[in-house]
């Protein structure tokens, strides 16, 4: 069902002077899903994300909107998006619902259906109360709101939204994560980024992994995870004799039923096909090179181990990149 | 893009620009006090003794010096007009605002429009300050009007230097130097506060490849002089800002380019 091509975007590439922001990039958007960009701090998501919002020229490459090139037919892309920028773009002066007059005049809305829609969209992100008060005396979390509800005004047929839950407490982040769903409901195609792993795996249909200004990996949560093959057992070990956990790493790595294994700070990650099968052999070798197990935990794939296995390190969680105003 | 579009648009923008001043009330009881009191009141009575009335041509240095603070507001206000989008820049609010479908330069027309109100607006509190000490400009209303129409025509290259900077600088530190660094010779090597004719050759030289001297030039002699003196005078200066313009929209237009796209 989700044939429909929203965004095509092929060989993105943009540079600033010396700087290789993002490179090669290529990905499918489909209408009607939610699709994400996962990657650090850096990674390069909201460079691509400016692209596709046509207010970045791309270095190399091209990239379409529902069949409009972001360059060439940048004020049409522009008439059908919306966009939640990453910073708070809030005038402090101004109040709430000011700014939304601002932005429906800027989407050339008649005043009558802009005013209904403002009221639609406030009483949507619950800052009805604060429409009227100007936007210096609100919390962070309401700035989002409101910074969402300008995102919505133009009732888009694609929303772009830059990190939308950074630096939000998890009951306004759940919120967030309500809208982003009920919108998709509506039929409105979702495009975000994040660097939080249970909001790309909450929300995303389908997303790619960046990183260092390129894609490693592309699918939904299930298919990365089913991809990488296996679940994962954590081992918690104490050394005994002279071996250390490489020389059990060493020893297990020859079995057929492990997959991969990881040395970790205080013991092994091992990925396996059939846990059943491969602990009598885990527990064998353990004994014969002297380690004691203290530990062991079992998990399904999770997106941090997809994460890791795609671009060799973990993602370093979103240190929140609050304001200073 | 209609006519429509493009009205809604820069209304809009300009009703920000507005709504910003009238919350910010420091800025808006200095944006009325600052024309009059500074310039006017001190400025003028500390020269007076220092001026000789032969050399201005004028009856008294407060006549004279009319013009000069006029067209020095014009010079600020124009030059300091960007600023406010170097915050939107770093705010991350002309993303927003350039993320939505409207024509690019409705931004930079809102902002001339803005500047261009509150700066006529000072110049006749300036002019009406000075006819408190007794300057009444000799044209009248219509030589205020000549003087509101060049002083425009001034703004217009000014703000577009403005934002031109303001869309290359780094950072708002380098725009505040550069301002200063541009205004003050601006000022001084101009006609504003002595007359070209007691000036050394070298600053008179430099004063008369300053486009300040010959807006001040053609403000003067509505104020103090007549039509008659005034009128090659505001030609002259006329074809002098179109020149000025149309370099300062040229480069200002590539800056906006370079930074947008
Ligand atoms: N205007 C610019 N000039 C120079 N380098 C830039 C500019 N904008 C971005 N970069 C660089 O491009 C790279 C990608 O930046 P980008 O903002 O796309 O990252 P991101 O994935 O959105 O990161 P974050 O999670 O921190 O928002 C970074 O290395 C950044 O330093
Ligand atoms: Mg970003």
């Amino acid at each position: 069902m989700n044939s429909v091509i929203a965004i095509e975007a092929t060989s993105l590439g943009k540079t600033y002077g010396h700087v290789t922001a993002i490179q090669d990039i290529s990905l499918t958007v489909h209408k009607g899903e939610i699709f994400g960009m996962l990657g650090p701090n850096g990674a390069g998501k909201s460079t691509t994300l400016r692209i596709l919002i046509t207010i970045l020229p791309p270095t190399s490459g091209t990239a379409t909107i529902l069949g409009h090139d972001t360059v060439k037919e940048a004020e049409h892309v522009r008439s059908l998006i919306g966009y939640v920028p990453q910073e708070r773009a809030i005038d402090r002066f101004l109040t709430g619902r000011e700014h939304l007059l601002l932005l429906g005049d800027l989407y050339h809305l008649p005043k009558a259906e802009a005013k209904q829609r403002i009221n639609q969209l406030l009483q949507l992100v619950d800052l009805e109360e604060h429409a009227d008060r100007p936007a210096k005396t609100y919390s962070g979390g309401m700035k989002r709101k409101l910074d969402i509800a300008c995102g919505l005004l133009p009732n888009p047929e694609i929303l772009f939204l830059d990190e939308p839950t950074l630096g939000l407490d998890v009951q306004s982040r759940l919120r967030i994560w309500a809208y982003v769903r009920q919108l998709k409901e509506q039929g409105i195609t979702i495009v975000m980024t994040t660097n939080y792993l249970e909001e790309a795996e909450q929300l995303c249909d389908r997303l790619v992994i960046i990183d260092e200004g390129q894609i490693r990996a592309l699918g939904s949560p299930n298919e990365l995870k089913t991809a990488l093959g296996g679940d994962s057992l954590s081992l918690t070990l104490k050394q005994v004799g002279e071996h250390d956990f490489q020389h059990m790493s060493n020893e297990l790595e020859s079995f057929a039923c492990i997959r991969h294994i990881q040395t970790t700070a205080n013991g092994l990650d091992i990925r396996v096909d059939s846990p059943e099968k491969a602990l009598p052999t885990i527990l064998d070798v353990a004994n014969k090179v002297n380690c004691r197990i203290e530990g062991i935990e079992y998990h399904r794939p999770r997106l941090d181990d997809v994460f890791i296995a795609h671009t060799g390190h973990a993602i370093k969680g979103g240190v929140p990149d609050e304001v200073t105003e | 893009m209609t006519y429509q579009h493009l009205t809604q648009e820069v209304m809009a923008l300009t009703m920000r620009w507005v709504r910003r001043l009238s919350r910010e009330k420091f800025s808006m009881l200095f944006t009325l006090i600052q024309p009059m009191l500074f310039w006017l009141i001190f400025f003028g009575n500390l020269f007076q003794r220092a001026t000789d009335a032969q050399a201005l041509q004028a009856p008294n240095y407060m006549s004279f010096l009319a013009a000069g603070v006029v067209v020095m507001t014009v010079l600020n206000n124009g030059l300091a007009g960007g600023v406010d989008l170097l915050f939107d820049k770093e705010n991350g609010f002309l993303e927003r605002l350039m993320s939505t479908p409207i024509h690019r330069t409705s931004v930079i027309l809102s902002r001339y429009l803005f500047v261009t109100c509150i700066t006529s607006l000072q110049i006749l509190v300036i002019l009406a300050v000075a006819f408190l000490f007794g300057v009444t400009p000799i044209t009248g209303l219509l030589g205020i009007a000549v003087i509101l129409l060049i002083g425009m025509l001034f703004g217009i290259g000014l703000t577009a230097i403005s934002m031109a900077m303001a869309f290359s600088v780094k950072s708002h530190g380098d725009f505040f130097s550069v301002l200063g660094f541009l205004s003050l010779p601006m000022i001084f090597l101009s006609s504003a506060l002595v007359p070209l004719s007691v000036m050394p050759g070298w600053m008179h030289m430099i004063a008369f490849l300053n486009p300040m001297t010959w807006v001040i030039e053609a403000v003067r002699p509505l104020i103090i002089t007549g039509w008659a003196a005034a009128l090659p005078q505001v030609a002259t200066a006329t074809i002098i800002l179109l020149i000025f313009d149309a370099l300062c929209l040229y480069g200002g237009s590539k800056a906006f380019q370079r930074a947008i796209g």
